[in-house]
């Protein structure tokens, strides 16, 4: 196990604060760009020897950098799968990412702001990861890095296609925008599927909480730009923060539908939600999703005026199985997790 | 939640089939579903919703052949990318512009980059920066057919180029001595 791996497990990333614009709904806002080097190959269609040289382009770029001083360059080949799946976990590289660790590797910058996938689909991958509906602090930052990166990477780059990308899909900005948000309310008055259908019209994607290929679960909706030719980085976020505030508004409309026609109902569910947690002796992951996602929404609403929400959003992350058996220094088998799991939710709660 | 058919791995692919109008829920790990025959989801991604309209602007008869242009830079085909839904390099994007052009009319709406562009540079920088048409090294493009015919089980055609390879080197090695300059 990598030494400064551990020290991720002890500390929370910045976007779990749960305290940026909208927090209540938006847990967290992401920006990734897509980029190449301009005279190598993408990284499906190289060999091992060519992957490695990227990567230690790449590396020597990254320790130059002013803004990525402090990082952590953590070669995958060399960790653990569940060093990996941690990382998965902690939202800082993708599952693809996890299963193919041969000459790819992760930059994750302080407070895990700032994560490079270098050789994922593409030779970088570059996101910015803020709490709340944040996502112009994004850009801003993971522009500045992209553009103190590029004199020493030289992108792929045509003037009428913009940057190049192994996939057509993200060709031009090389961009996506998203927004991670929580929408209990629209799921209990099932609204959601109308909402989703409408924004999906509108040339949004909406994804599960693990991104691509993953499906919904503690009613977690990640929304972002599907066009990445034609428009710019601010017409992007521009069309998706309009969209995405329409969304907020629906939510905010169903929960305020459901507090004043049903809140005996809503407490009740949310109480005892919170006393499953808090006397359990054995826990799913799914189950925890699902009830934490709930004591989310009475945090939000203010019927559990004393949680504070930071605390509920780590849990989100330190209730998976990777975390877990960091925090238990050895491997658990799903029957040890389960029980592990409880005793951090009865401990923190 | 463990898998119906071996009860032994972590069930990860949930199906729900529906039989003479009864459905029965059925939770199977990776390799039990792919003996049943059903490992959805993999086949159906997004490679093959590209491939699907990676022939237009192609007429008919035409596609055949468009299929068959390879870059010059990283020996992709066309008809490589339209079973991966992937390219090979940056120059792919020169090599098949004119097929490219309408996919990604298709895809974005648009064919023309309306955002951030790196920085204007010299003409030095430019000459190392700008995407060549330059061949790769034989030995390098020889190693990614090499590859690619191993991934289609082509054992003889990777057997030959092996063969190549193994002769290059010794060719490039012989230089290398005549030259007094250490071989690779």
């Amino acid at each position: 196990m990598v030494a400064p791996l551990n020290e991720l497990a002890f500390q929370t990333g910045e976007w779990l604060r749960g305290s940026g614009p909208k927090e209540e709904i938006v847990m967290s806002s992401r920006i990734r760009l897509a980029r190449n080097l301009a005279d190598s190959l993408f990284p499906h269609w190289a060999t091992r020897t060519h992957r490695g040289q990227v990567l230690a382009r790449v590396e020597s770029a990254v320790k130059k950098s002013k803004f990525l001083k402090e990082s952590l360059f953590l070669k995958l080949g060399l960790l653990t799968e569940l060093d990996r799946q941690f990382l998965v976990e902690r939202h800082l590289i993708s599952r693809d990412h996890a299963v193919h660790p041969r000459e790819r590797a992760v930059v994750v910058s302080d407070r895990e702001i700032i994560s490079i996938m270098v050789n994922e689909e593409d030779n970088l991958r570059l996101q910015v990861l803020q709490s709340g509906f944040n996502l112009r602090e994004a850009w801003e930052i993971l522009s500045q890095v992209d553009s103190e990166l590029e004199p020493e990477l030289h992108y792929a780059f045509l003037p009428e296609w913009g940057y190049l990308t192994a996939c057509p899909t993200n060709v031009g900005t090389g961009m996506r925008a998203s927004c991670m948000l929580h929408l209990p309310c629209l799921v209990m008055t099932k609204q959601i599927n109308r909402v989703i259908h409408a924004i999906t019209k509108l040339g949004l994607t909406a994804r599960g909480l693990y991104g691509e290929g993953t499906e919904a679960s503690g009613n977690f909706f990640q929304l972002s730009n599907q066009v990445s030719l034609g428009v710019s980085e601010g017409e992007i976020m521009d069309n998706l923060e309009k969209l995405i505030h329409q969304v907020v508004e629906q939510e905010e409309a169903a929960r305020m539908a459901l507090l004043n026609q049903s809140r005996e109902v809503l407490e009740d569910r949310i109480w005892r939600a919170y006393g499953t947690l808090r006397s359990s002796d054995q826990m799913t992951s799914n189950q925890t999703v699902e009830l934490l996602s709930l004591i989310r929404l009475g945090v939000d609403v203010g019927i559990i005026p004393t949680l504070d929400r930071g605390v509920v959003n780590r849990l989100f992350i330190q209730t998976q199985p990777a975390h877990l058996q960091k925090l238990e220094g050895r491997s658990l088998s799903s029957s040890e997790r389960d029980v592990r799991r409880a005793r951090l939710l009865r401990e923190t709660l | 939640m463990l898998c119906d058919l071996c009860g032994k791995k972590e069930a990860n692919v949930h199906l729900t089939e529906i039989i003479d109008s009864q459905s029965r829920e059925l939770h199977l790990c990776g390799g039990c579903a792919k003996k049943k025959g059903t490992a959805v989801g993999e086949e159906f991604g997004l490679s093959g919703l590209l491939a699907g309209l990676t022939d237009l602007g192609t007429k008919k008869g035409d596609a055949g052949k468009a299929r068959k242009i390879s870059c010059p830079k990283c020996g992709m085909t066309y008809e490589d990318f339209r079973k991966s839904g992937r390219l090979g390099c940056g120059v792919c994007y020169q090599s098949f512009r004119v097929l490219l052009a309408p996919l990604l009319r298709r895809i974005h709406g648009s064919i023309q980059h309306a955002g951030k562009r790196p920085p204007v540079i010299s003409p030095a920088q430019k000459r190392t920066r700008t995407l060549r048409l330059r061949k790769l090294d034989d030995q390098v493009k020889l190693k990614v057919l090499l590859k690619k015919a191993i991934a289609a089980e082509e054992f003889e055609q990777a057997a030959e180029l092996r063969d190549q390879i193994k002769e290059l080197k010794s060719k490039s090695a012989k230089r290398g001595r005549k030259h007094g300059r250490p071989s690779e």
